[in-house]
């Protein structure tokens, strides 16, 4: 009974956070002069209003949740993966390359996108590993290791853009030659969205789930996040988890990016990542780490991604305000948590 | 000051872990709270402090109403509280530490901070350097400079959780001298603990609680006996124990070499046989801890080597030892022996041996957790996490998650914070895995815990390895002075080092 009433006192602690964000965001419109109700309800059209616009959430949703799941995994292990950005870029390099080798041969395409999909997330469970041996083995804070692989990963894309995959004649900012259609993965009607980057994104959202509500190795990577000392002692090797920690996120990073190619992008482009990683991290935080709530909250922050697109062109508004919402949106939730804490605290 | 406790309540949960609590503390006294682990003691005491909040009920300083809702509030109010399981010391210096506590209002120059805090030692007869760093204190010297601290800062009344242990005789005696002088200035200074042999010493008057309710109040002198059947509801009787160790050897150092700055620790050679326990004493930081380390894997000797059952372990790490049959249980509990935010049934989930498949078999590792909460007597349920534990549950916990078939158990402290039934409990547990063979190593701060389970005993002075004694034939006099250095060229000849001999 008790349980029941800390929890739904949690919840209203949470709605208080949501109505603060929309509060300060209403705040901001105002003091730039525009109608705030005009701007959410144009941001609420905006994904939901047609059905390209619901599809185009989809699309968004897809690598939000599998990003999410990855630095869920990493989050338990008490790791900060900052490095998920050149993670997701590194699946989508990895994955143009394959697709690329293989674009003149008679290799059947089913089989290249299959294998593309697959170096995407080995790449990216490189990159990944990699800020892991830095932190265990060169004692570089993975937060540190992290900005800088996003670095280097972000200049490897838009060196291998403008250089060795440049277009014929044309290198640009809109990214290396298209690929040709048989290469795409198969879209629903004439929709950006595809049903299997869906199934592959629940498949992904239901073994994060279970690896970590369920398993042995979940609960180890959790004793390994809250106290990794004592978690040595009891005889779990900890730093073995910590880098198969970041292999798992790295996975689900590079399926975020090898799908960004296949599916949305059909080429490599700059700005491959799109934040999503950083918004992963937002939306992990933001659920404290609760792999149930992942699919709801990413397609609320996909659908303020889509609606928001609506604010520069109809309002001439920039369209940067659905990033400040939903910022102020994480912020102001976990000030809630931390403001819960302190009343229910020592009671 | 004085102070009444009237009717106090608080719950955790289902357990109650204060009920109706009424209590009166006259001012100038040394007060003792008793009781068995999980009483509620430290609840108690957290509610006067400030630190935490009671259900009902209310607190009455000098005959009016008061409440105290933060530790800031208790200080203000006169009301200091040195802790079980002491916070977060800072890396800073001893005088510096004493100036952050400092009340507003005049802002005193350092060189008078240096000397008001001289002054206010010298009363106590302490002697802390004011420009050492506070993590380089034993456990007793930060005890002193809280106690200073709290004066400084006004206290009237002190509370002191546990404070006798992990600290040294010496240590122990002139914090008792201490508190004396501070009753004898009029202040009120509530002393908790399950030492009777403490209790009976010094304090005045005691209060004995058990399962959260208050049992009643004695005065000095005390019956023993008495105490122990208020506390517990039953008398306790220590069982002559024997020594079941075999002959096999099971454990040996061979030449170790130890650095662990500012000790360096040499020539250890050892033999430890199956079935025998081995007491570690010596005064905190005298370097029992790091050969404790070094038999474990956890610390790399220089040179030497640690044999277990035949297999060279020298510089492996810590989980090949486990493989190998070694447990360490280290002093701090929820930094290195649980993990805090796990609860129980977690904690027995992640050391498990069996049912190790993918999923967890969460009916199964409930129920194992119960039947283990059964047998070690830990007062708390298969979800509590363990940092909600009272401190004698947490080390209970930590020991019941040992692993089954285990040849060396390596312990520090095993029975800091243990009540008396429950330190005969561990120690028959113990006794009964080394029945089957299992040897003990252990350190301890209580001497009459060293003498009584020992077959032999290591003596540690400042990083020195005493041969080991035959634990029937030293007497605990003989052992105070070795661990404070004097007698060594009486006991052992004047060596600067000593070989241990192999065969006893
Ligand atoms: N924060 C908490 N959450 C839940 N239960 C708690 C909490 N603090 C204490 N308890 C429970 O309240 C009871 C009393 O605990 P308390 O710490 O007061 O015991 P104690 O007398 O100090 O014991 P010990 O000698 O072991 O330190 C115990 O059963 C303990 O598990
Ligand atoms: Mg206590």
């Amino acid at each position: 009974m008790k349980q029941a009433r800390t929890r739904s006192l949690s919840i209203l602690f949470q709605l208080g956070g949501l109505i603060l964000a929309f509060g300060f965001v209403t705040l901001i419109l105002l003091s730039i002069d525009a109608n705030p109700a005009e701007a959410f309800r144009l941001i609420w059209q905006g994904a939901v209003g047609n059905s390209t616009r619901i599809a185009s959430v989809f699309v968004v949703w897809v690598p939000l949740v599998l990003v999410t799941c990855g630095v869920l995994v990493t989050f338990t292990a008490g790791l900060w993966n900052i490095g998920i950005e050149g993670q997701i870029t590194l699946g989508a390099i990895f994955t143009t390359g394959v697709i690329r080798l293989f674009l003149d041969t008679p290799v059947h395409p089913v089989l290249v996108i299959v294998l593309s999909i697959l170096a995407g997330m080995v790449g990216a469970a490189i990159w990944a590993v990699l800020a892991g041996l830095l932190k265990v083995f060169g004692g570089v804070n993975e937060i540190f290791g992290g900005l800088g692989l996003n670095f280097i990963a972000t200049a490897l894309n838009i060196g291998l853009i403008f250089g060795a995959w440049s277009r014929p004649g044309v290198a640009s900012m809109s990214g290396t030659e298209p690929f040709p259609e048989a290469y795409w993965l198969p879209t629903f009607q004439n929709f950006r969205f595809s049903w299997y980057s869906i199934a592959l994104t629940v498949v992904g959202l239901v073994v994060i789930y279970f690896l970590l509500q369920g398993t042995h190795f979940g609960l180890r990577l959790k004793a390994v996040g809250k106290g990794i000392k004592s978690a040595f002692r009891l005889g779990i090797p900890t730093w073995q988890h910590m880098l198969l920690s970041f292999l798992i996120c790295g996975l689900f990073a590079g399926l975020a990016g090898a799908l960004q190619v296949v599916a949305v992008y059909h080429r490599l482009i700059p700005a491959i990542s799109s934040g999503y990683g950083f918004m992963g991290l937002m939306i992990g935080m933001l659920i404290n780490y609760q792999a149930i709530w992942v699919a709801p909250i990413a397609l609320f922050f996909a659908a303020l991604n889509i609606g928001g697109i609506q604010l520069p062109i109809v309002m001439k508004l920039d369209s940067t305000l659905t990033g400040v919402l939903q910022g102020s949106l994480v912020l102001f939730i976990l000030l809630m948590q931390g403001v819960k804490q302190r009343v229910l605290g020592n009671k | 000051m004085k102070i009444g406790f009237n009717q106090i309540n608080k719950h955790f949960g289902e357990v109650h872990a204060n009920a109706d609590i009424t209590l009166d503390v006259q001012s100038g006294m040394i007060f003792g709270i008793l009781g068995e682990n999980g009483a509620g003691k430290s609840t108690l005491m957290k509610i006067l402090s400030g630190f935490i909040q009671p259900d009902s009920g209310e607190i009455v300083l000098d005959g009016k109403a008061v409440s105290i809702e933060t530790p800031a509030d208790a200080i203000k109010f006169g009301i200091g509280m040195l802790h079980q399981d002491p916070l977060d010391f800072p890396p800073m210096q001893v005088i510096d530490n004493f100036i952050v506590g400092q009340r507003g209002g005049l802002i005193l120059s350092h060189k008078d901070v240096i000397k008001a805090f001289r002054e206010l030692q010298s009363q106590f007869d302490f002697s802390l350097d004011p420009d050492a760093y506070v993590d380089t204190l034993t456990v007793g010297e930060r005890q002193q400079l809280e106690i200073l601290r709290l004066l400084w800062l006004g206290a009237r009344v002190l509370i002191l959780d546990e404070p006798t242990t992990g600290i040294s005789i010496q240590q122990k005696e002139k914090l008792f001298a201490a508190l004396k002088v501070l009753a004898g200035q009029r202040k009120t200074i509530i002393f908790v603990s399950h030492k009777l042999e403490d209790v009976e010493v010094l304090c005045d008057q005691v209060a004995i609680l058990r399962k959260g309710y208050l049992v009643g109040q004695v005065d000095a002198p005390y019956d023993t006996d008495q105490l122990v059947e208020m506390m517990f509801g039953k008398q306790i009787v220590l069982k002559e124990l024997e020594s079941v160790a075999q002959d096999k050897v099971v454990f040996e150092l061979q030449d170790l070499y130890i650095e662990q700055y500012p000790l360096a620790i040499e020539n250890v050679n050892f033999s430890l046989r199956a079935g025998e326990v081995i007491g570690l004493a010596g005064m905190e930081g005298s370097g029992q801890d790091v050969v404790l380390r070094a038999c474990t894997g956890l610390l790399r000797p220089v040179s030497g080597r640690v044999i277990v059952n035949g297999t060279d372990l020298t510089g492996k790490n810590y989980l090949e030892f486990m493989q190998n049959g070694v447990a360490f249980l280290p002093a701090s509990r929820l930094e290195e022996g649980l993990v805090p935010g796990l609860t129980l049934a977690e904690h027995f989930t992640v050391t498990t041996e069996d049912k190790q498949q993918l999923f967890i078999d969460k009916a199964y590792f409930r129920q194992k957790s119960e039947q283990m909460i059964e047998e070690y007597h830990i007062i708390g349920r298969p979800e509590t996490p363990v940092e909600s534990l009272s401190g004698g549950n947490q080390q209970r916990a930590a020991l019941s998650l040992l692993k089954d078939s285990l040849s060396i158990i390596l312990l520090e402290h095993p029975t800091r914070g243990l009540d008396i039934e429950s330190t005969i409990y561990m120690w028959d547990k113990l006794k009964e895995r080394c029945k089957l063979g299992t040897s003990i190593f252990f350190i301890s701060g209580d001497l009459d815990e060293i003498l009584r389970y020992s077959d032999r005993i290591l003596v540690f002075f400042s990083g020195r390895v005493s041969p080991p004694l035959d634990s029937a034939t030293v007497s605990l006099e003989q052992l105070g002075q070795l661990i404070g250095g004097k007698g060594w060229a009486k006991e052992f000849g004047d060596e600067e080092t000593y070989e241990a001999s192999t065969n006893p």
